[in-house]
């Protein structure tokens, strides 16, 4: 597994489209913190980006590498080798190398800019690790989606599906049913229902951090409890990693049992 | 010789009617302080040496100097009051006073002054309290540098760090209050000074005004309150410089205000509060150069403000810079640097050439539905920002502030 790793990782990293997405993240560092001459306004405008932005290329970016690398795959899949090792080691490969793109996209400009000496640091480092995370989940989900799709038309359409699903309508959804049902208690099913998509989890993690006092106005125990303590942090890093393993679960189920 | 003689008399009438001192210590022939004043003509002073003292019920009335040398203990043995003022011109100065009985028919404190003027209270340190400072029907009196310490965990049982009741002109400076139910207290009070006190922890208000007019406070850190400032029922009070800071909760406030009229907010700094200002039913009020920073709302209007100005402020990084519940606003917005600002500014005037709003229709849902609050900065509300801010429907139209800065105001 960890040759083709090593492997996936050296082709990606020799790929251009890595390096655009470094020189693109290095660059909306740089431009985010020349124009605003402060570290706390750029992460929050970075977290913003990021939200949106990582699971969008996770997602696209490890269709388009499934696809691309097919033949690769199969002459792979020739040779006497596990299954699960094949793909897990293409996955971690693509995810890593993109969260690699995102650490050191992002943190170079920081770092020049004087991070360490901010006290924005810990805000800066809980973006990157949920960057990391994002990446690590839709990658894998972008996997899924491939592996059960042998049209690859049908598989971006799926991705990119996926992506505005969880970015976009599913906050509507979730607003509008707040809304109806404001007579109803609601603190338990909004913590669920947040839980329950990996780019509100990791938008509430970040909140936890920079809109506590806001988060704190709201009355209600459960609320308080969640947001109130280090409970949240921890059930939001469990569930975000309940959320890379299982996908990565089904991959290797899917990819087990799939006929090439 | 006869004159010798009257001269004699006089000399003596003299030095026993001018200010005696009197050592109190658990040794000396005086060793109340009780008997001390007992003992005491008017304009004495009374030295207090170090050790403890358990005594409760002082009653001071006449015009004492009651000085404390390295903070003498006063125990009250949980009994009930310590001390009592009642006279004009008394001065107490460097007590350590603990252990005040708690009641819940009368107000015990550890120093009350009743109906008495001109008194200095100073260097006191209080723990253990049920009242600490408490002044009632007095006036032209000093609160200076006391420490006031409580264990306050339950509001019902537990009194307030300094109280004013229908006390006029007096100053309280330098004190350091915390853990108790109100710091700072004023009913009915008018024209008092409150200057560079710090209040923090108290679980309810940092410093809380009834029913008075006139006042001013300034320079002065509110901090982890239950509310940092409560201003009820009130006119003509001047805010200055003060710090409100980490008021977390779910009814906190950093400043409460409510009917109050013809107020002055200037040169404050709001930091971390759930809610930076609550307004409701205030009006005429001047809110100037104030910084807003990390507020979960910066300012929460409630309903009947009319004619408030809120100009030349920062608004920093606050989750909601301004909620708002009604569809008519009266009050200006004017010249305030917004850190979510996003227009431009072509002609270099250092005024941006977009108008902004300040209230989102994301506050206008929350305020409907708190629990959407945990949709804070996702994308769709961001989306559905936008398009009220194109075409305004749930948020007054004319709610804007129409010369934004584009710099963050410094003075």
């Amino acid at each position: 597994m960890l040759k083709i790793l090593k492997y996936s990782f050296y082709d990606l990293m020799r790929s251009r489209w890595n390096y655009v997405y470094f020189v693109f993240y290095f660059l909306l560092g740089m431009v985010l913190l020349f124009l605003n001459n402060d570290i706390s306004k750029a992460v929050i405008t970075l977290m913003n980006i990021i939200i949106v932005l990582v699971p969008l290329i996770g997602t696209i970016f490890g269709v388009m590498y499934y696809y691309n690398s097919k033949e690769f795959t199969e002459l792979l899949l020739a040779q006497p080798l596990k299954r699960s090792s094949i793909f897990l080691g293409q996955y971690l490969g693509v995810a890593l190398s993109l969260s690699m793109s995102l650490i050191l996209g992002l943190g170079i400009p920081f770092l020049f800019y004087g991070l360490f000496k901010s006290n924005a640091i810990w805000n800066f480092s809980l973006l990157i690790i949920t960057g990391s995370f994002l990446t690590f989940i839709f990658t894998a989900l972008a996997f899924n989606i491939a592996l059960s799709n042998e049209n690859k038309i049908k598989g971006f359409g799926y991705a990119i599906l996926v992506w505005l699903l969880l970015a976009i309508i599913y906050d509507g959804v979730f607003l509008m049913s707040l809304i109806l049902f404001e007579d109803y208690p609601l603190d338990k099913f909004s913590l669920i229902g947040t839980m329950l998509n990996p780019i509100d989890l990791s938008r509430t993690l970040i909140l936890l951090k920079l809109d506590i006092s806001a988060l704190l106005g709201y009355t209600g125990a459960v609320f308080k409890q969640f947001f109130g303590t280090n409970f949240g942090l921890m059930v939001s890093f469990i569930m975000l990693t309940f959320w890379v393993i299982f996908p990565v679960f089904r991959m290797v189920y899917k990819s087990k049992r799939k006929d090439f | 010789m006869n004159n010798w003689v009257t001269f004699l008399i006089i000399i003596s009438l003299i030095i026993t009617s001018h200010a005696q001192n009197i050592e109190v210590c658990n040794a000396c022939a005086v060793s109340t302080i009780t008997a001390a004043i007992a003992q005491a003509k008017d304009y004495d002073t009374i030295t207090i040496k170090k050790g403890t003292y358990k005594e409760h019920d002082i009653i001071i009335d006449k015009p004492l100097t009651i000085i404390g040398e390295n903070y003498p203990v006063i125990d009250g043995e949980s009994k009930g009051e310590i001390i009592t003022i009642v006279s004009d011109n008394v001065s107490v100065d460097g007590l350590f006073i603990i252990n005040v009985g708690t009641s819940y028919t009368e107000d015990y404190a550890a120093i009350r002054v009743r109906k008495s003027k001109y008194f200095v209270i100073q260097n006191v340190v209080l723990e253990r309290l049920f009242f600490g400072i408490y002044l009632e029907k007095s006036s032209y009196g000093k609160v200076y540098h006391n420490k006031i310490i409580g264990d306050a965990v339950e509001e019902y049982n537990s009194g307030n760090g300094i109280q004013l009741w229908y006390s006029n002109h007096i100053d309280i400076e330098h004190n350091y209050v915390e853990h108790v139910r109100d710091g700072i207290y004023l009913e009915f009070s008018d024209d008092c000074i409150i200057k560079n006190n710090v209040s923090a922890n108290n679980l309810r208000y940092g410093l809380h005004f009834m029913f008075s007019n006139n006042d001013m406070y300034q320079d002065n850190t509110f901090e982890n309150n239950g509310a940092g400032v409560a201003v009820m029922f009130s006119k003509k009070i001047k805010m200055c410089n003060n710090t409100f800071k980490e008021n977390w909760g779910t009814a906190s406030y950093g400043l409460l205000l409510k009917e109050i009229n013809d107020a002055e907010i200037k040169g404050n700094t709001f930091e971390q509060n759930t809610i930076g200002i609550n307004i409701e039913g205030s009006n005429r009020i001047i809110y100037k150069n104030n910084h807003f920073i990390s507020n979960g709302w910066a300012i929460k209007v409630r309903g009947a403000c009319y004619t408030n100005s809120f100009t030349e402020n920062n608004f920093l990084y606050n989750s909601f810079d301004i909620s708002y519940n009604s569809h008519v606003n009266d009050n200006v917005f004017d010249k305030n640097y917004w850190s979510n600002y996003t227009g431009y500014d072509l002609d270099k005037n250092g005024i941006g050439d977009v108008p902004y709003r300040p209230v989102k229709l994301f506050s206008y849902i929350v305020n409907r539905t708190p629990e959407t609050i945990i949709l804070l900065r996702s994308l769709f509300i961001d989306i559905i920002d936008f398009s009220e801010k194109v075409s305004p429907v749930f948020t007054p139209d004319n709610l804007l502030d129409n010369h934004p800065l584009i710099k963050k105001m410094s003075w």
